[in-house]
């Protein structure tokens, strides 16, 4: 089994843009189909996605607040990339780990105390989750996934042939080294089938041994190779898996630090771990342990090379690594522009726009069976709505319509029409109008039924919490109607949705609010602004949207939306109306005016 | 480097900081004062009464061990335990006045090995505590492998030192064991020549002190001996090590603790200390120790990997008496970090000739970085050269640099084109260059 693979998915702990945006290059370059970062978590950030290039386009990766919620949205994302710093990157693996669903964590952070590193590591291996690092640049599989910053550039990456498998599993301590020997491999060498770089402190999740017993299990790595460093016993664990035949696949290595032989332990070479407590530490003695173990060890760092294109072509002459096709791979154009705008509803670029993907034609003529509801659905909500819904979008715009001509909005439009201006701005005079008291209602009314229905208050613990918010319940209350004398726009809404919703809880709540406020006064009752409100909160509902975007709805305006264009019918009816009866200008009559005014007063 | 040795005083003083936490059932005096001469010691009885009310011990307090053989244990004027404030004042000032051999390892009482010789600089002192060998006991923990470790024995003082494999009992406790498994394990193995009376007493200190090991993150901690007198512990003489990339969540815990250069250790010089400095207020890592600054060859390499591999080249092709310096620089460093750090070693290479009149060596080594800009960092050493060019001619400097990674090409060629602007002698070569193969070249020309 491979660390990772063409369809590995990752969740990026911290927006760490130019690490992502490498990451996203790579996959482009190899003609990966999906982003390797299927989401950002960002705790701190208002935002919900990020743009990346993507070769000369861009893409939007999600942001979330924290893991849970990436990993609830992004399940099959398995891989995380723990770029947190050493304070929190202990806080936010053990999180990680609790969720679960995470195959292996990477963790780049340097100097995570000892002792939570130590807890860290243990509870991973419980959890059987590889964990590459602390303090390490992560680890790649050529062709399919690459973590972050390894590799470096992508010029440097296809130099050193990391963009595609090769046959050598390769596993350092050092990040910089790492890079240094994919380039000697590709040179002397057919380049990595995997390679992780394990990190520099002292306790790291997965060691030297855990990842070479994946490889020696991995078809496409034929040979490995290990670079070890002064300090630690880590290498003997690979020496006896090599004696007791637990690794047969050649392996190649050296430790380096020798150099530290020549000084006291005051110097610290290297990395945290990199410091020898006994002479079994040190490099000379693991690297002349190795060679006796039948590990291949050149005589010093400078002759790696030769020892590794030495092997390489025994493998080769014996066919046990074959040639490999160089793939053909996408370029990243050097310059590119970032887009000013994004659109996500519709496309204008094709044959024929569309309407979220569906040309205009197949939703517009009636043998289409497509209605207003339907183009709704499609340009504000991105989902094609079953038709119960699409019919009772309809119901309402066609229900708000119009409430004639002394409403206010109704009146300013007729007013700036005799004014002599055209429609649209007749039209525009109409809507501003639109707000919290006039068409306000609707919005009101899904806000505080849903937030006494999300905080179960019974119908008196709602009309308290309303009278201490200081409002009128929106949605509640009709100059004439009551509950003998119904408003039938409303009757018509509730059968509508009794019948066709699959359930009404929110409307069955408000019902119990109102039989407690006609009781008090008559005419207390579920209003047409009202009765839309909450029936497009049960709509949402019904259609499986969650709480939080319910809310957002509500929130961002939606529901007034409705009331905006559904009025807009009316409203241009009446500007219509003032043109065709060539109504003069409207002066009102000075009568119905009460004139109060003094003299000011000096100061 | 994550493990750092405390003094004596500071490791009693975080115990005592949290004595009621770890152990409730015991009582410790803290009666301890860490002094630099004897004036300070005299200065610090008119806070601290029993200076000058009980007989003392005083000792060095230098992260070393085997004073008592080393004869820097004052506890006897004429007979044990008379030792007054002013004796112990006098016996600082005379011990502190001139250099001092030191012995780290012993035969029996006869010193093998080279003494040390530097001054002491810091005594611990403390009241004499008349205790007999039976009260004397050992305890100590660290980490081994994956776990922790807890060391004990009925015996304490040199007998354990000297018998260690008889005499002591381990207990090893896996990260994850909690704290009910902490302790079961400990009294089930209570060293079996704890005297009987003391049996109980001993496993309550033992478990008190594996948790305050375990929770104010020691990486070493041993006490020996200690002696249990009813419920009232003394502890003679501790050994510690703290992680100290723990410090951050243990400003309070700790307090105000100092990691002091050891004893025979050369003081760090201001250069260090001022990249020790750089290092400690940056994300990225600035690294450099000083082996021999009159040497020829200096390396200022990127990476904390590459730069061992350069060491080791360098050791395999001109051996070590060649060699200055060991550091390194990664991470991502600022221009502004890298234009000091290599003004530092400029600095440092330039004071002096090389005694057989030859050319010094400047390795700019690194491996292909991952996310370093060359350029970026190479514009920091440029900045140096500019302010050191110079020194650098009038000493004699080769500067030899291999790099790759992201703007290499522009790195290698901005700071080719300044050494030869500034008429500095330069070779440059990128990643089609194996790594340490300029170690080899500039090596070869003589």
């Amino acid at each position: 089994m491979s660390l990772f693979n063409k369809n590995t998915q990752a969740i990026f702990w911290n927006n760490n843009k130019t690490a992502i945006q490498r990451m996203l290059d790579y996959d482009y370059t190899i003609k990966r189909e999906t982003p390797s970062v299927a989401a950002i978590v960002a705790p701190t950030s208002g935002n919900k996605f990020e743009k990346f290039f993507w070769g000369a386009d861009e893409i939007m990766v999600p942001l979330y607040k924290s893991t849970a919620e990436a990993k609830a949205a992004q399940p099959q994302a398995d891989v995380l990339l723990n770029f947190a710093s050493f304070r929190t990157a202990y806080d936010v693996t053990m999180e990680a780990l609790n969720i679960g669903g995470f195959s292996s964590i990477m963790i780049t952070a340097e100097g995570i105390p000892e002792r939570l590193a130590r807890g860290m590591n243990a509870f991973a291996r419980e959890k059987n989750v590889t964990v590459i690092g602390p303090a390490t640049v992560g680890a790649i599989v050529p062709g399919a996934f690459k973590i972050a910053n390894i590799g470096g550039t992508i010029d440097n990456i296809i130099n050193s042939k990391l963009h595609r498998p090769g046959s050598c599993g390769l596993v350092t301590r050092s990040g910089g080294l790492f890079n240094e020997l994919s380039n000697i491999i590709s040179i002397n060498a057919d380049g990595i089938a995997e390679g992780v770089a394990i990190g520099g402190d002292r306790f790291v999740g997965s060691v030297f041994i855990d990842n070479l017993l994946r490889m020696e299990n991995n078809p496409n790595v034929k040979y490995m190779i290990l670079l070890g460093e002064v300090g630690g016993t880590e290498e003997y664990k690979v020496i006896e898996a090599v004696k007791s035949g637990k690794i047969k696949k050649p392996i190649i290595a050296w430790c380096i630090g020798t150099i530290a032989k020549y000084y006291d332990s005051g110097v610290q070479f290297g990395h945290a771990g990199a410091s020898a407590n006994a002479e079994t530490e040190t490099a000379e003695y693991k690297n002349k342990a190795m060679a006796e173990a039948g590990i291949h060890v050149p005589a010093s760092f400078n002759d790696l090379p030769e020892v590794i294109n030495g092997v390489y072509k025994e493998l080769h002459a014996e066919g046990i690594i074959k040639d490999i096709a160089e793939p053909a791979l996408n370029v990243v154009p050097k310059v590119r522009r970032s887009k000013q705008f994004i659109c996500t509803i519709s496309d204008d670029r094709g044959d024929e726009a569309t309407y979220a993907g569906f040309p205009i034609s197949s939703v517009a003529t009636p043998d289409t069976g497509k209605g207003i509801g339907d183009v709704i659905s499609l340009l504000w909500f991105k989902k094609q709505y079953p038709q119960w819904a699409t019919q009772f979008i309809e119901t309402v715009l066609k229900t708000v319509a119009d409430h004639g001509p002394a409403v206010s909005g109704a009146h300013n439009a007729k007013v700036t029409a005799r004014a002599g201006k055209s429609v649209v701005e007749s039209l525009v005079t109409g809507l501003l109008t639109i707000g919290p008291r006039f068409g306000g209602a609707i919005d009101g009314a899904a806000k505080y039924f849903k937030y006494a229905d999300d905080n179960n208050l019974d119908p008196k613990a709602f009309l308290n919490y309303m009278k201490k918010e200081g409002v009128p319940i929106p949605g509640i209350g009709h100059r004439i109607k009551s509950l003998k004398n119904p408003d039938l726009r409303v009757e018509g809404l509730k059968k509508f949705a009794k019948e066709y919703f699959p359930a009404t809880p929110l409307l069955d709540y408000a019902l119990t609010v109102e039989q407690l406020t006609t009781s008090k006064k008559e005419n207390l009752i579920l209003n047409v602004d009202g009765t839309i409100g909450i029936l497009m909160v049960d709509m949402w509902r019904a259609l499986g949207y969650s709480e939080d975007e319910i809310n957002e709805f509500i929130e961002s305006g939606t529901l007034n939306a409705f009331f905006i264009v559904g009025r807009s019918i009316g409203f241009i009816g009446h500007v219509l109306d003032e043109k065709r009866l060539a109504m003069p200008m409207y002066r009102h009559p000075m009568d119905d005016i009460l004139y109060d005014v003094q003299e000011a007063e000096k100061f | 480097m994550a493990q750092k040795a405390i003094r004596e005083f500071d490791a009693k003083s975080i115990l005592a900081k949290h004595w009621n936490k770890y152990f409730p059932d015991f009582t410790y005096a803290y009666e301890t004062v860490l002094v630099q001469n004897g004036s300070e010691l005299k200065e610090a009885a008119k806070t601290h009464k029993w200076l000058s009310e009980k007989p003392l011990v005083a000792k060095p307090d230098m992260l070393f061990g085997k004073r008592g053989k080393n004869d820097l244990v004052l506890f006897r004027d004429t007979k044990p335990g008379d030792v007054s404030l002013e004796k112990a004042a006098s016996w600082i000032d005379a011990k502190s006045s001139s250099k001092q051999k030191v012995y780290f390892s012993f035969d029996g009482d006869t010193p093998t090995g080279e003494a040390s010789v530097d001054m002491l600089t810091h005594f611990i002192v403390e009241p004499f505590t008349p205790h007999t060998q039976d009260e004397e006991y050992y305890i100590s923990a660290t980490c081994v492998g994956d776990d922790d470790v807890l060391y004990m024995s009925a015996e304490g003082g040199m007998e354990v030192e000297e018998g260690w494999d008889e005499k002591v009992t381990e207990v090893t406790f896996k990260i994850t064991d909690t704290e009910e498994e902490i302790e079961a394990k400990i009294r089930a193995n209570i060293p079996a020549d704890v005297a009987q009376k003391d049996k109980e007493a001993f496993a309550k200190f033992a478990v008190g002190f594996f948790k305050a090991y375990r929770d104010l993150n020691f990486a070493y901690l041993e006490i020996n001996p200690f002696v249990l007198q009813g419920n009232k512990v003394e502890l003679l003489d501790m050994v510690a090590k703290l992680d100290d990339t723990a410090g951050f969540m243990m400003v309070d815990e700790w307090g105000d603790v100092e990691y002091p250069t050891a004893f025979g250790m050369e003081s760090k010089s201001p250069e260090v200390e001022a990249i020790e400095a750089a290092d400690a207020k940056t994300g990225a890592s600035l690294k450099l120790t000083l082996l021999k600054p009159e040497a020829r060859i200096w390396t200022m390499v990127a990476g904390g990997g590459a730069s061992v591999v350069y060491a080791d080249t360098i050791a395999d092709f001109a051996g070590i008496e060649d060699l200055a310096n060991y550091g390194e620089y990664s991470g991502g460093p600022t221009t502004g970090e890298t234009k000091f750090y290599a003004e530092t070693i400029l600095d440092l290479m330039t004071r002096e000739k090389d005694p057989q009149g030859r050319d010094k060596i400047m390795i700019i080594g690194g491996a292909i970085a991952n996310f370093t800009d060359v350029a970026k960092t190479f514009t920091g050493i440029i900045q140096a050269f500019e302010n050191y060019a110079d020194k650098m001619k009038e000493v004699g400097v080769k500067i030899y640099v291999r790099r790759g990674g992201p703007n290499y090409e522009k790195g290698l060629k901005d700071i080719k084109e300044a050494a030869d602007r500034l008429g500095l002698y330069i070779e440059v070569y990128g990643p089609e260059t194996h790594v340490t193969d300029i170690v080899r070249m500039a090596l070869e020309e003589k």
